[in-house]
């Protein structure tokens, strides 16, 4: 089906994020204002006004009460997601990239990047049930591994915290002790940044993507690698599909080589790969700048890119495309 | 010195018990093993000498011989002289310089020894000083300090050299007997370099061999595939074999930029130019001519690179290679350079010039061999009141066997036909006003009596022509020309129906965006290619039907090479682009093999082969009953697909079985924690698998309450 353009952002894309319900897709870019939208028609609701950085970064309660979002302007905010209004804000020294609310809503993960010369961290904070109630304080900080971390999210049953980011390795923290519990292998593992990390939607596994060229999926628990889909542009952004055994690759060249090639040889395309069998299906193209983002509707029926064109792409997918044969 | 000591003692013991030593053979003395009576054997004195200095060799040291014999008061002086010749060649070690003193006159003995930081340097002053003349009386000898033993071992009196059993070498030619009739190419990106069959069938290529830092520069395939060489700091080395690539033979040459081989892949020609140390001076080239079975070098030239720039008047730096072109075939009877007013020609039997001269044509700017004949064909420019001139010349006889003036010429190219039977000149002719160009073609029939010649202009005259082509073992060509952004293509040829001599134009296509030309090594079927400017568009077209079999496209493709059976076509984009890198193997009628992708893609070569040995009475014959032929490979192909769609299925299977048992153990795993699950989300069940309870509630919500009084009227 023709893809719904979706023009609420001046800035390029950052993130993408659908509720649980699967009406609702939140989207944040280099722009402020975390924005809103109806799932299904590409309608735009509302925006979070308050932040003053790109925002890089977001997720939303499983009630979609609420909706946390983390900012280069070193601050996680958490609003109502109903009313916009601004619940509270966490203020660190440097920006906020990722944040991820664990299983049950209680406790948020949020890392932020090396600035002047704090590392970069990894901090656990607990959300209150009622907004009056929220303290800023962290239940605990992981500090340790070199350059940006680009994504962290909580393990089965949050008692693990696996992030990755510059230094191209996985890692699986002890989320009580804030212990390293494993460590992606250096051989089979990621070469250059890790961009994207995904949750499979029932947490056995995740997809990560890097500016190797590659994505990588791995069992959650034991941190090892299944399978690697090899592409030939860096990846910026991954997803799987909720219902096929499909994931997706986005990205393109860094956004500083975007103007120096011509826009077919960057071929900013959304890529669908086989998971089991690491063969690629087929393409989405439409975006005229890098992939940053995507994010597949929880019922697996459509998804949605952004780009370093500004642009959300909204597609809902044919019929033809649940029938696919390889 | 230890040695004539010993030497001494013997003597002296030999006088006390009264024994001719000049009638015992030392060597002949053997004791008995195990024992060595308290004697120190040499050898072992050398092996423990070896042992220690191991580390840093004797590669670096020479011994200068014949130097003046001088006493102490004269020491210094001399030294400082040496010293003076040998810093300029080298870098010579600290306490480098040993100059030996008898003991008992005080004097010099003639000789000194000298350390260079490297091997390479002691190499070079070996090379530059041998034979150097001090003063009338003292002309050096200078030798590597490595080889002092191997002279010293020269025995005195001739024995007939011992004849080795006869060891049947490998059969360098064995990937020619490939069963499936393969062909290989060699890659390189970044520092590996890799040889692989390309395994058309099974659509991917098969490993060969893969070496890292393989070579310094660039790898290069001998003319019939024997061999593949590469480039290093200290010269240049062939690879080959029968199952695997070993280094069969080194060629030494420090510095070396360019190599060459002859037709025949006999002589290996390569070619290095140093920075002058006076930067006014032009660069000095050496050119080395190896013999490549024996390694050895069969002609060296040295000189300023003025001399080795074609045509005399060309520019200073810019040598175009190769500086020597050989005579076509296989025998490299000839080789031939151009040189200010002169064709040099030599013959690899003495390795010198034809008649002891070099030919004299006056301006001569440009010649070329035959590919198959000993033909010069020659283009001397037009000057003053001399027209401009193509010549034909038969060598070594030096006749001419055809010429051909030409008037107000601004340039000349001449192509020639795989098997030289045509010569096309390309003549860029001035127009009346001499502000613009227009070109017209000269056209030889080598093999005709008299070698007619026909002058050949296409329809507009005024086209500019982009690129020219003959077809390999044919008698067409292919033309691209035009002004317009999108240009012509026309195809001719030689040979029409009814008069033998008249060129007959083919067909043209209009508007293609092409330019550049490739013909299939077997002909019939060439890929007009949109280089550079036009992305890498690629037409294969079929010049026998005429018509046009696929339209293609490798985006940024930089080159483009036909596999030497004329069967796949291999493009790349190498990494004069930064995206992209990597190759795409094509069937020769334009369908997309396989393609792979590899960052800092520098190279794709496919191996040459040597020319088939069927006569062409049999090739026709094969290409008669072609059906019958194919048949047998039809169904081998058949096989190959069935076998391949098996295993693929096969692996398929597995990898899904893989899947699922993996996913079963993790949902075994997840529904023990399902429990744990549910105590975090406060009891509330539902995950993921569970199932929704449509539930209808009604909500009242009391938005708003106002109380207002109303007043009643009567």
């Amino acid at each position: 089906m023709r893809p719904i353009l979706m023009k609420g952002h001046e800035r390029p894309l950052t993130f993408l994020k659908y509720n649980r319900d699967g009406d609702l897709l939140f989207s944040c870019g280099k722009d402020h204002n975390p924005t809103v939208w109806f799932a299904d028609n590409g309608e735009r609701l509302g925006t979070y006004r308050g932040h003053n950085g790109a925002v890089w970064c977001c997720d939303v309660s499983r009630d979609s009460m609420m909706l946390i979002t983390g900012s280069a302007d070193q601050s996680a905010k958490l609003w109502s997601v109903q009313s916009g209004e601004q619940l509270y804000s966490f203020n660190f020294g440097s920006p906020a990239r990722a944040v991820d609310l664990a299983v049950g809503d209680k406790l948020a993960v949020i890392t932020t990047d090396p600035f002047m010369d704090s590392p970069s961290a990894i901090h656990v904070k607990i959300i209150a049930r009622d907004p009056a109630d929220q303290i800023g304080e962290s239940v605990l900080t992981i500090k340790g591994p070199q350059g940006r971390i680009n994504r962290a999210v909580w393990g089965a049953l949050n008692t693990t915290i696996i992030s990755a980011g510059e230094d191209a390795v996985v890692r699986i923290w002890d989320s009580e002790t804030g212990k390293l519990l494993k460590e992606s292998d250096k051989e089979s593992g990621h070469k250059k940044t890790i961009t994207a990390l995904t949750k499979s939607a029932d947490g056995s596994h995740f997809l990560t993507g890097s500016l190797d060229k590659s994505a990588k999926l791995w069992d959650m628990r034991t941190l090892t690698l299944i399978k690697t889909y090899v592409t030939e542009r860096p990846v910026n952004a991954v997803t799987m599909s909720p219902l096929l055994n499909h994931v997706v690759l986005g990205g393109g060249q860094d956004a500083s080589n975007v103007t120096t090639t011509d826009h077919r040889a960057g071929k900013f395309e959304a890529k669908f790969y086989d998971k089991i069998l690491q063969e690629e299906i087929g393409g989405v193209k439409g975006h005229f700048g890098p992939i940053n983002a995507l994010a597949f509707n929880p019922d697996g029926k459509s998804f949605s890119s952004g780009g370093e064109d500004g642009y959300v792409r909204l597609h809902h997918f044919d019929p033809d495309y649940f029938h696919i044969k390889i | 010195m230890a040695d004539v000591m010993v030497m001494k003692e013997i003597q002296e013991t030999a006088e006390r018990l009264g024994i001719d030593l000049a009638s015992v053979d030392l060597d002949a003395i053997r004791l008995p093993p195990g024992q060595d009576f308290g004697i120190v054997s040499d050898d072992e004195d050398l092996h423990q000498g070896d042992d220690v200095e191991l580390d840093t060799g004797f590669g670096n040291i020479i011994i200068v011989d014949n130097l003046p014999v001088v006493p102490r008061e004269k020491f210094e002086k001399l030294e400082g002289v040496i010293r003076k010749i040998y810093s300029q060649i080298g870098l010579i070690k600290d306490d480098g310089l040993w100059m030996p003193i008898d003991p008992q006159t005080q004097k010099t003995v003639g000789y000194c020894f000298i350390e260079f930081n490297t091997p390479l340097e002691a190499e070079l002053a070996r090379e530059k000083t041998n034979g150097y003349k001090l003063d009338r009386s003292h002309i050096f000898a200078v030798n590597m300090f490595d080889e002092f033993d191997m002279f010293m071992k020269v025995p005195d009196e001739w024995a007939p050299p011992e004849s080795k059993p006869y060891t049947p070498g490998e059969n360098l030619q064995q990937w020619l007997t490939d069963e499936k009739a393969r062909d290989q190419f060699v890659i390189r990106a970044g520092s590996d370099t890799e040889v692989l069959w390309n395994d058309a069938r099974h659509l991917k290529p098969e490993p060969v061999y893969k070496r890292a830092f393989w070579t310094e520069s660039f790898v290069q395939w001998s003319p019939l595939g024997t061999y593949l060489a590469t480039v290093h700091r200290q010269g240049a080395a062939v690879w080959g074999g029968a199952s695997t690539f070993n280094r069969l033979m080194r060629y030494a040459h420090p510095q070396v930029k360019l190599i060459d081989f002859s037709p025949g892949e006999r002589y290996l020609v390569t070619y290095s130019s140093h920075e002058p140390s006076n930067p006014r001076d032009a660069n000095r080239v050496v050119i080395n001519i190896f013999d490549v079975r024996t390694g050895k070098v069969m002609r060296d030239f040295k000189g300023s690179a003025d001399e080795f720039a074609i045509g005399g008047t060309g520019g200073v730096t810019g040598v175009s290679w190769p500086v020597f072109r050989w005579a076509g075939r296989k025998e490299d009877k000839y080789f031939a350079r151009i040189g200010k007013n002169i064709i040099s020609v030599y013959e690899t039997e003495t390795f010198s010039l034809i008649d002891k001269k070099s030919l004299k044509i006056e301006n001569v700017v440009d010649f070329s061999w035959s590919p198959t004949d000993p033909i010069l064909s020659i283009v001397v420019p037009e000057l003053g009141d001399h027209p401009a001139r193509v010549s034909l010349m038969q060598i070594p006889s030096r006749d001419e066997l055809r010429q051909k003036n030409l008037f107000s010429v601004s340039d000349c190219t001449m192509y020639w036909q795989s098997n030289g039977d045509y010569l096309a000149v390309k003549v860029d002719r001035y127009t009346k006003t001499k502000r613009s160009t227009y070109t017209g073609f000269e056209l030889f029939r080598i093999r005709e009596r008299d070698i007619p010649i026909e002058v050949f202009e296409l329809e507009n005259k005024n086209d500019k022509i982009i690129a020219f082509a003959w077809e390999p073992k044919g008698h067409r060509f292919a033309v691209i020309h035009g002004d317009n952004p999108r240009p012509d293509i026309s195809f001719y040829s030689m040979r029409s129906a009814n008069n033998m001599d008249k060129v007959k134009k083919l067909t043209t296509l209009k508007g293609k965006q092409a330019n550049a030309l490739f013909w299939s090594p077997a002909g019939r079927y060439i890929i007009l290619a949109g280089l550079k400017g036009f992305n890498g568009q690629l037409e294969f077209y079929n010049v026998d039907e005429l018509e046009t079999m696929a339209i293609a496209e490798h985006f940024m493709a930089t080159d483009i090479e036909w596999d030497p059976t004329g069967r796949y076509v291999a493009t790349a984009v190498t990494s004069v682009h930064e995206m992209e890198n990597g190759f795409n193997i094509w069937s020769f009628n334009g369908k997309l093999l396989y393609r792979i992708l590899k960052d800092h893609f520098f190279q794709f070569l496919w191996r040459p082969r040597p020319p088939s040995f069927l006569s062409p009475e049999k090739e026709e014959e094969i290409a008669k009953n072609l059906k019958k032929y194919s048949k047998k490979y039809e169904a081998e192909d058949q096989d190959v697909s069935l076998l391949l769609s098996e295993q693929d299925r096969e692996k398929r299977r597995m990898l899904k079985d893989e899947w699922e048992k993996w996913l079963n153990e993790w949902k075994r795993l997840h529904e023990e924690e399902k429990l744990e699950r549910q105590k975090l989300r406060d009891g509330e069940a539902s995950d993921e698998e569970e199932e929704y309870e449509a539930k209808e509630v009604e909500v009242e919500e009391i938005l708003d309450v106002t109380e207002e009084v109303l007043s009643f009227e009567e």
